[in-house]
């Protein structure tokens, strides 16, 4: 038992140690301006990402990524559900969709702009309208392929209304939809960055954009260890999530799989 | 009923134009922020007369057919080679875990200082995106491959290479598909950005120029260009994955319902 603990363990930590080091080692004695050596990039760690640069530019990208996040899975969800449950409805705004989804969605930010101007409202607009899409269309897809027994059994004991939106509609497209909000979720981060790279006053992607200006060449470094860092850190708190929200369903496929 | 879908998406369409013609007219938006439909169709009729329209969107082209194609490779090779190899899988699978959530955007200060706005600074977030695309897919493609299959192949005294063929390509095929899909929609996406941004030749740098220089109708213009690029992408995609997997269950399965 502790044996296998401690080999899965090492399968974990082995590799990026290995990494580390060929980083640490290979950079040590850089004199190149770009790459400096890692020591000195951890060295500038704490010195840039201080707890007031927290405050003033983490807490606020964070914010608004979360704001643009929510916002685009309330929008998301709700017009997804309306759109999936009539097929007419689904017919006639698919061609529309399928044009909005593959515009890029950092495009948006200059058009977001002439509106919202270069304020948080800018940034939060420009996140919710590129992340809208996939979860929008997932929400339609998942709509669509609820059971119609179910559907049909539903309605014979009078299930109705907001009951069969959240029990069954919803429930069996939640598959669909986390899907939607993980491909969501790389895309709110992009735009969050990028949003912040062309205007902004604080914000990770603006410092980050400062520092290499003004050819803080560690200080950048640690700019790109931080977003990883951020990156990194939000997609488990979503995996976190998924595994609460959607254990029925990762429990159901398990046994289905393993007669 | 296919007819009927048709008809309908086309209204749909229609009426999403019109929207976009009336909302300015009738003065519910500013038509400096938002011009009229026609505005943009004559700005767009403008610009492709234009050499240097043509000539962007050669070079955004060659960013994301060339950054596609070096994620695509490696992806692959990379996918198989951590799974064939006993124990890689396991020793990898927390690094790349680590690695696939860091937005590539991260890396734009880094392309710019390497390699300022040359094509390779586009490539280098275009490739690092998409790389993960194919590689997890791979991944997962390699992980279904049949167990019975796989010994009764090795039983046969089937070779590492030919198993790689003749067993493990065609399950894992479907899903490499699938991942050149997703890669080829980030890709541009990468690419567009990675203009817009960093100022590298391109559709991008050409939005910005717009926006800058406040030419409103040629900025919607070149988004809609990107639009339908990206709807081309995305239809080209599924046109390739349909033709390399028709033998396949799924694709089969389609034709004949």
């Amino acid at each position: 038992m502790i044996g296998r603990f401690l080999a899965q363990l090492f399968f974990v930590v082995a590799l990026p140690v290995v990494l580390v080091a060929a980083w640490w080692a290979a950079s040590d004695g850089s004199t190149d301006p770009f790459w400096p050596p890692l020591r000195t990039i951890l060295d500038t760690f704490p010195d840039v990402w201080t707890a007031d640069r927290l405050r003033t530019d983490v807490v606020p990208s964070i914010l608004r990524l979360l704001g643009g996040y929510a916002l685009a899975a309330v929008v998301g969800v709700a017009l997804g559900t309306v759109i999936g449950s009539y097929r007419r409805v689904r017919a006639v705004c698919e061609p529309v969709l399928e044009f909005l989804r593959a515009v890029p969605p950092p495009v948006l930010v200059p058009v977001i702009m002439l509106f919202a101007g270069i304020g948080d409202t800018m940034k939060i607009v420009v996140i919710a309208s590129g992340c809208v899409w996939p979860i929008l269309l997932n929400t339609v897809e998942g709509v669509r392929a609820v059971d119609s027994v179910m559907l049909e059994t539903a309605r014979s004991y009078g299930v109705a209304g907001i009951a069969r939106l959240r029990h069954l509609v919803l429930r069996s497209a939640s598959p669909q939809i986390f899907a939607g909000l993980r491909q969501a979720l790389s895309i709110g981060i992009i735009l969050m960055v990028i949003s912040e790279m062309f205007t902004a006053n604080n914000g990770i992607g603006f410092t980050v954009v400062q520092f290499q200006r003004s050819f803080a060449i560690p200080d950048m470094w640690t700019g790109i260890l931080v977003l990883g860092l951020l990156g990194f850190l939000l997609s488990a708190v979503f995996r976190l999530v998924e595994r609460r929200v959607l254990g029925w369903y990762h429990g159901l496929r398990a046994t289905t799989r393993r007669p | 009923m296919r007819g009927e879908n048709v008809a309908l998406g086309a209204a749909g369409l229609a009426a999403f134009l019109a929207l976009g013609e009336a909302v300015p007219r009738l003065g519910l938006v500013k038509e400096a922020y938002f011009p009229p439909t026609s505005r943009i169709a004559e700005a767009l009729a403008d610009e492709v007369g234009d050499a240097a329209f043509w000539s962007a969107l050669g070079d955004t082209l060659t960013g994301w057919a060339l950054g596609l194609a070096i994620a695509v490779c490696a992806g692959v090779v990379a996918g198989v080679v951590v799974s064939v190899v006993p124990y890689l899988r396991e020793a990898t699978a927390s690094t790349i875990e680590f690695l696939r959530p860091i937005p590539s955007v991260a890396l734009i200060p880094l392309a710019v200082l390497l390699y300022g706005t040359e094509l390779k600074s586009v490539l280098l977030l275009v490739v690092y995106a998409s790389f993960w695309q194919v590689l997890i897919q791979t991944l997962y493609g390699v992980q279904d491959v049949d167990p019975v299959a796989e010994e009764t192949a090795r039983s046969y005294g089937l070779g590492t290479w030919a198993r790689v063929r003749h067993v493990l390509w065609p399950t894992a095929l479907p899903y490499v598909m699938t991942g050149v899909r997703l890669a080829a929609a980030v890709a541009l996406i990468l690419a567009i950005t990675a203009e817009l941004v960093i100022g590298a030749p391109g559709l991008g740098r050409q939005i910005a120029v717009a926006q800058t220089s406040q030419a409103v109708p040629e900025m919607y213009a070149l988004i809609v260009v990107a639009g339908l690029l990206g709807l081309l992408i995305n239809i080209g995609a599924r046109t390739v994955e349909r033709r390399a997997l028709a033998w396949h269950q799924s694709v089969r399965g389609e034709v004949a319902v």
